[in-house]
């Protein structure tokens, strides 16, 4: 499903960020990044997103090239790619339903094919009192619940997430771990870039992407 | 009801609200203002450059329809009679509407600023004018009409005021070539003012760009969005400036109208025309008003391509 070789990734005239990352993630799995801050995690995130360009070597996502892909085609990709921001990047003018629908919304679907879809998602993470409530009104563990849940709406191939529990407490944590697990079963593969050990040891039979010293050492 | 909030309500109705970027920012609302001062600014040129044009024509056409005979007095001749008789003599000729002798009355009333009161034209050697105008439709031969008066009235001359509309006619182009280069400056700066609110405007949704070039939306898809909002936005500066620009002309026109209601009001009118825009005029600022609105969209679609350009 995804595939580096040999990748490096160097922001400007800097010393390189990433450097030889040589991998692959297979459907339906699921695997922690992790890392020290500042280690590249995002940033390895935003080259699987196709944010980034690689300075050197392979990318392939969904078997194909990405430096070979067109911009829709990019666009196209992008629709199987559900991607939770650390920072949420949840719209402040739209609703929760609004926030999490938008994903099917740029895809041309009718809102009546897909509200009831979207109401079954609010209420499965915990947000059925807050349709209508903008991110202003909203805690943080609120906003990143959206923010999964927007990511998910697409019933993703491949699902990207930047400290999706960072904000939620340890009992909501586990809860959005086990939607992961589940979602992983019906077909999508995981990628969550985490510093929780606690989350990681729950799920211990994941495999682990340690990022240090600008490499990726894999624990399978 | 402000008449901005009318043209929102009209346009809301036309072009239905979408969701994805906000209906009302304070961007947006400073976007509209400028974008309705510009095109106030400009429809006022463009208006003032028409009314000049057609004021100019209006001389023209006055001047160049309008002749003057002159009876010059002359030892043995009656001026009364050969005054009469030139006028008959024009009267009859082809293409001349109209031959109105200027009385001895009349020339006193013309003469008493620079001669004073109570003056008796009978003890000075004054000429007596007839004024001529000329049919539109028909065209008139002068040589022929000069040969006329020449053998019948001696001490008449025609005159066509072929130098003043030579004058005339340089100096309502050189207005005009004045007012078309004002034009040009302003719609220059207008384009400029527009084009940089748009992008300042603009500023404030980066964020909601990347975040639907993530959810996977087509640069075009992007693109068509802002630029409809954009149109949205130019749209109601657009209209709002140019019914303002509408209206001023319309006060203006009144003011004058009532100014002109004085004593020498034909002589205004003849100088400062009607104040009437004409369907030149309300086609100029129609044309501007949609030109802001589709300058505003093409701005922003650009500025949505120069963001996407940056992001992968």
């Amino acid at each position: 499903m995804v595939r580096f070789e040999n990748v490096g990734l160097r922001y400007g005239m800097g010393p390189e960020t990433l450097q030889d990352l040589t991998f692959q993630i297979e459907p339906q799995s699921f695997q922690f990044l992790t890392g020290p801050s500042g280690a590249g995690k995002t940033s390895l995130l935003r080259l699987m997103m196709m944010a980034l360009a690689p300075t050197r070597g392979f990318i392939s996502i969904f078997g194909r090239e990405t430096s070979t892909l067109s911009k829709d085609e990019v666009s196209a990709f992008r629709r199987r790619i559900g991607v939770v921001f650390q920072d949420f990047r949840l719209l402040d003018h739209l609703t929760t339903y609004e926030n999490i629908a938008l994903p099917l919304l740029v895809q041309g679907r009718e809102e009546s094919a897909y509200r009831a879809e979207v109401m079954e998602l609010l209420q499965w993470v915990g947000l059925g009192e807050h349709v209508h409530s903008y991110p202003a009104v909203m805690s943080g563990g609120e906003k990143q619940r959206a923010a999964i849940a927007r990511a998910l709406i697409v019933q993703p191939a491949l699902l990207l997430a930047d400290e999706p529990t960072g904000n939620v407490d340890p009992a909501l944590a586990r809860r959005l771990l086990r939607l992961f697990v589940e979602l992983r079963k019906s077909g999508t593969s995981i990628v969550i870039a985490t510093h929780d050990l606690g989350l990681m040891d729950q799920f211990d039979s994941a495999r682990r992407l340690v990022l240090a010293d600008s490499h990726l050492h894999i624990y399978e | 009801m402000q008449a901005g909030s009318i043209i929102s309500l009209i346009l809301a109705y036309m072009f239905p609200p979408r969701r994805l970027i906000p209906p009302e920012s304070i961007a947006g609302r400073a976007l509209i203002t400028v974008i309705a001062i510009m095109t106030f600014l400009a429809a006022l040129t463009a208006g003032s450059a028409v009314l000049i044009y057609n004021t100019a024509q209006e001389w023209k056409s006055l001047i160049s329809r309008e002749l003057t005979i002159q009876v010059k007095p002359a030892l043995g001749r009656d001026l009364e009679k050969d005054t009469q008789r030139a006028a008959a003599i024009a009267r009859k000729h082809p293409g001349i509407a109209s031959a109105h002798p200027i009385s001895a009355a009349e020339s006193a009333r013309m003469l008493e600023p620079w001669l004073g009161p109570g003056l008796d034209l009978k003890e000075l050697p004054v000429p007596r004018i007839i004024i001529v105008r000329q049919s539109d439709k028909q065209s008139t031969g002068l040589a022929a009409l000069r040969a006329k008066l020449a053998k019948a009235v001696p001490n008449a001359v025609l005159d066509n005021h072929g130098l003043w509309v030579e004058r005339l006619t340089s100096m309502a182009r050189a207005l005009f070539l004045a007012a078309l280069a004002i034009l040009g400056l302003v719609l220059v700066s207008m384009t400029l003012a527009v084009s940089f609110a748009t992008r300042g405007a603009m500023a404030g949704n980066r964020e909601i760009i990347d975040v639907l070039h993530f959810v996977g939306a087509e640069d075009r898809y992007i693109a068509r969005e802002f630029q409809r909002h954009f149109l949205i936005l130019g749209l109601q500066g657009g209209i709002t400036g140019g019914i303002a620009a509408v209206i001023a002309f319309a006060l203006l026109g009144r003011l004058l109208s009532g100014w002109l209601e004085g004593p020498g009001s034909d002589q205004a009118a003849s100088l400062f025309g009607t104040f009437a825009l004409g369907w030149a005029g309300y086609l100029a600022i129609g044309i501007i008003a949609l030109a802001m609105a589709f300058l505003t969209a093409a701005a922003s679609r650009m500025a949505v391509a120069r963001r996407l350009s940056g992001l992968l």
